[in-house]
């Protein structure tokens, strides 16, 4: 039963992860019905600009106090930063011009991003996963029996919660949120209201990558590794947790991302590991043959 | 059509409809916009299965069948936004509305047999008539989205006679036509209806309508609120009220 | 405007003679070897050119097809299993269990919107190596099954000399193409078009969309079961890290470059990139090692370079090197107004393209 309640909690933390990175999926297709490929390895990329920056600022070992609280923000906001932008000069260069095309283009197009980030990344830092200084200290917070919560699983899931409700807040609350929806349900109308397309668009972009910037932060601090192709596994993931928990739908990658999490980390446990990208993979399947919509409902442009 | 009702969520688009369309007379139906005359045409090419009720063709029960199925009962049908397809030519798009009547087999289209190739050309051949029925000759090869509005209407027709239907549905078939257009649009329906098929068509265009309809059905809100011929419908006093004011009789 | 006309008789006489004679020619054995390998992936570009070009489903897991193909051959004519099949009957089997699969995998996604249908091919395409990665008591794992059977022919026996494959290689892709072709201008070719453009209006032509699309699967990968054996044959052993998601996208970049839905543009795009992977550029490499004194490694990039390549194709010159006419319509169509495009079409029909 431990074993069992301690996958639980690492099945959440993961979980942390991929809804971050879903969260960038869904948006992304609510708003121009486009699968991003290359948003994986924003995610990626976001563990080696944490590399980077935390290189930059000479931190090798743990933090503590208030240099700690320095460290975390930086390296978050510098790789939030950079993610973003990534992800909107990606728009920019590759996928506006082929807006109105048929869409095997922009899809394609998408696929053939996702492969110069991803080997941008492998020349950059070569093949082999590389090691990320562990800078937070990781306490055990709580436990009982043999089940144990350490400090840096409750930051994930704290960090990608706050980041939802960050969001959910943005897109409800404010103008440019509700562009981003206006422009979601009816790209013409909300064209002909005076919404500016390509700002809104460009914003979507900038926030769903800055969130998987986000991602990979994390990811790096908690696993302490980061490797040039994590993007594509973690990519697929997280989008299957997009698609479960109803594609558009915000509320949906959230939830969609920690039930990824729970299944994968349940099926690494119990099954084998081996089998566990199975498995998920069956779970997409399985959602878009039984329940395309997802388990929230789906939230995409009407279509006339 | 027999106590059809169809629901979409809470809206109930039709509503326990129950008529009959006789064979070979040409038919329209008719009603304001929002009537639910497409959901009918969609029901009947089984877009949609109907929550309730059934549909038959010629004494058997189609409704509930997959649209390739009913096409090959012998119901054809044109569309209100225009679904051609685009980037075929005239002649193919035809060529492709007679698939069921093709009998050629997969091994027979990848081995190009003798049979497959004269079949190819019996094809072709027919497809020009059909072209030439519909005064389409002249642009059989170019893409269908270069034809004129008209033209492709047209089309239209002409790919939906293609599978040889018995029965041919028209969503909307004189919109956007200039009244020339539209006296020829007529000459071709009477044509179409001599030939054997029975014709059933949506119109908003009533001068059109009364010209050529031999029996009208009027629907409003999903529901029947008139059935009869044309000379009944244009007094009829529900009608009148249902399209608010008289339509150009 | 394209003016090839390298698909009238007259064209295809000729490059058929220029094929048949180049290993007499050119004497090195390496080209010819290279020449083999390329056929292979032409027999590939020419199987995703169904399944994406003619019938519009955008498979992303095309290499799995590839893998079951040889496998398939791998399992059945080597000592893995002391199983002896002769190569002329592999060739049929192969292709049938990789068609199979095709109906099997595409299935699921016969409903599917064009990203949702690409994400299922791709998971599968991962899948499908990764089993025959984990059941190692059948396929040896990571190392995969070596000595497999070399082909004999009336008695003479293939051996080493990568000659007698370049024949067998150019056989197959003649039949190929002579499949491809026929498939495209016949009652299928059309269905897999109609759906293609719009599949609700191709349900009321009384096409079956469900039986076309996995035809079209079906008969993708099949090719690829070809090219498997073909393949595996020549080069004497089959391991998983041969079908990675890599080869999918190298190849679905041969149509993208040549020029989808277009049989001779596939071909062209094909060679062009093997030729690009196998020789340009190392060439590179030790040109700008020598000559730029710069440590560029361009095979080790190649990966980018590709990538590159189909970004700056889809976004410059969508419809590929030799485009179908029709693809380059769609493509374009937010360019010209249609009394252009009309005239445009004018001038393609006479040239007679």
């Amino acid at each position: 039963m431990d074993v069992f309640l301690q996958q639980v909690v690492n099945g959440i933390s993961l979980g942390g992860i991929y809804a971050l990175i879903a969260l960038g999926y869904t948006m992304v297709y609510g708003i121009i019905e486009l699968i991003n490929f290359a948003h994986g390895d924003v995610y990626a990329l976001g563990s080696f600009i944490s590399l980077a920056i935390l290189a930059l600022l000479g931190v090798q070992d743990e933090v503590h106090g208030a240099a700690l609280i320095g460290v975390i923000v930086l390296t978050l906001a510098g790789s939030m930063l950079a993610c973003g932008l990534v992800g909107v000069l990606i728009e920019r260069l590759a996928y506006r011009r082929l807006r109105n095309a048929p869409r095997l283009a922009p899809l394609i197009t998408a696929i053939g991003m996702s492969f110069i980030l991803q080997n941008v990344m492998q020349l950059w830092k070569g093949p082999s996963p590389v090691p990320i200084p562990q800078f937070i200290p990781n306490p055990t917070i709580f436990h009982a029996g043999a089940v144990e919560i350490q400090l840096k699983q409750v930051l994930v899931v704290v960090l990608a919660v706050a980041m939802m409700i960050a969001l959910q807040t943005f897109v409800q609350k404010t103008r440019m949120g509700k562009a981003m929806r206006a422009t979601a349900q009816d790209r013409d109308a909300a064209q002909l209201m005076g919404i500016n397309i390509n700002t809104t668009i460009a914003v979507t972009f900038l926030i769903g990558s800055a969130l998987a910037g986000t991602a990979g932060f994390v990811s790096g601090v908690y696993y302490g590794t980061a490797v040039f192709n994590a993007g594509f596994a973690a990519g697929l993931k997280a989008f299957t947790a997009a698609v479960l928990g109803g594609i558009g739908n915000i509320a949906g990658a959230m939830l969609g991302g920690f039930l990824i999490g729970l299944i994968e980390a349940l099926t690494t446990q119990f099954i084998s590991d081996q089998w566990a990208n199975v498995v998920v993979f069956s779970v997409l399947v399985a959602v878009l043959i039984f329940r395309p919509s997802g388990l929230l409902g789906e939230s995409l442009p009407n279509k006339v | 059509m027999r106590g059809v009702t169809q629901r979409f969520g809470g809206l109930v688009a039709v509503n326990a409809l129950s008529f009959t369309v006789e064979k070979d007379t040409i038919v329209a139906m008719i009603g304001p916009n929002g009537a639910g005359k497409s959901t009918v045409f969609n029901l009947t090419t089984g877009i949609y299965k109907p929550t309730e009720g059934q549909i038959f063709f010629d004494g058997q029960q189609i409704s509930g069948l997959a649209t390739d199925k009913i096409t090959k009962r012998g119901i054809a049908r044109t569309f209100q936004n225009i679904r051609l397809f685009a980037f075929m030519s005239a002649v193919d798009n035809v060529m492709t509305g007679e698939h069921v009547q093709m009998k050629s087999s997969m091994l027979d289209s990848l081995l190009h047999t003798p049979r497959q190739r004269s079949e190819e050309k019996r094809v072709k051949a027919r497809a020009m008539e059909l072209l030439r029925f519909c005064n389409l000759e002249r642009d059989a090869e170019n893409y269908a989205r270069n034809l004129s509005y008209g033209s492709q209407r047209r089309l239209e027709i002409a790919r939906a006679l293609a599978s040889d239907p018995k029965l041919l549905l028209l969503d909307e078939p004189a919109a956007g036509m200039n009244p020339k257009e539209k006296e020829d649009l007529i000459v071709l329906i009477r044509a179409i209806r001599d030939s054997g098929v029975t014709v059933f068509l949506i119109e908003h265009d009533m001068h059109l309508v009364m010209q050529i309809s031999e029996r009208i059905t009027v629907l409003d809100h999903g529901e029947m609120i008139a059935e009869g011929l044309p000379a009944d419908i244009r007094t009829n006093p529900q009608v009148i009220e249902a399209y608010l004011g008289a339509p150009t009789i | 405007m394209g003016r090839f006309k390298l698909e009238g008789p007259r064209a295809g006489a000729l490059v058929m003679a220029a094929c048949l004679v180049i290993p007499f020619i050119d004497r090195n054995g390496s080209h010819i070897n290279f020449l083999v390998d390329a056929g292979a992936f032409v027999l590939l570009a020419l199987g995703l050119n169904i399944v994406i070009g003619f019938a519009g489903l955008l498979d992303l897991g095309y290499a799995a097809f590839f893998a079951i193909g040889s496998y398939a051959f791998a399992m059945l004519s080597s000592p893995q299993f002391n199983i002896h099949w002769p190569i002329w009957v592999m060739f049929f089997v192969a292709s049938g269990i990789a068609g199979i699969f095709g109906i099997l995998l595409g299935a699921p996604t016969l409903r599917l919107r064009g990203d949702y249908l690409a994400i299922v091919t791709l998971g599968f395409g991962e899948i499908v190596p990764q089993t025959f990665l984990n059941l190692s008591q059948y396929t040896n794992g990571p190392n995969g099954i070596s000595s497999l059977d070399q082909p004999t022919f009336f008695g003479y026996k293939f051996g080493f000399n990568p000659v007698p494959y370049y024949y067998l290689m150019l056989v197959l892709i003649v039949l190929a193409i002579l499949v491809a072709r026929n498939l495209r201008d016949s009652r299928l070719g059309r269905a897999w078009m109609a759906i293609r453009e719009d599949e609700l209006a191709a349900a009321h032509m009384g096409i079956n969309t469900t039986a076309a699309k996995l035809s079209a699967f079906a008969l993708g990968a099949s090719f690829s079961g070809l090219a498997g054996v073909a393949y595996a044959s020549k080069l004497g052993l089959v391991s998983p890290d041969q079908f990675k998601f890599n080869v999918s996208v190298f190849i679905l970049s041969m149509l993208v470059l040549g020029g989808m839905g277009n049989i001779t543009g596939v071909v062209v795009g094909s060679l062009v990139l093997s030729s690009l992977d196998r020789f340009i550029l190392p060439q590179l490499t030790s040109f700008s090692h020598d000559v730029m004194h710069l440590n560029i490694d361009f095979t080790n990039s190649r990966f980018l370079i590709y990538g590159i390549i189909i970004v700056l194709v889809m976004l410059f010159r969508p419809e590929g090197l030799i485009p179908s006419r029709q693809r380059k319509a769609e493509l374009h169509a937010g360019d010209t107004d249609p009394s252009v495009a009309a005239q445009e079409q004018q001038e393609y029909n006479k040239a007679g393209i």
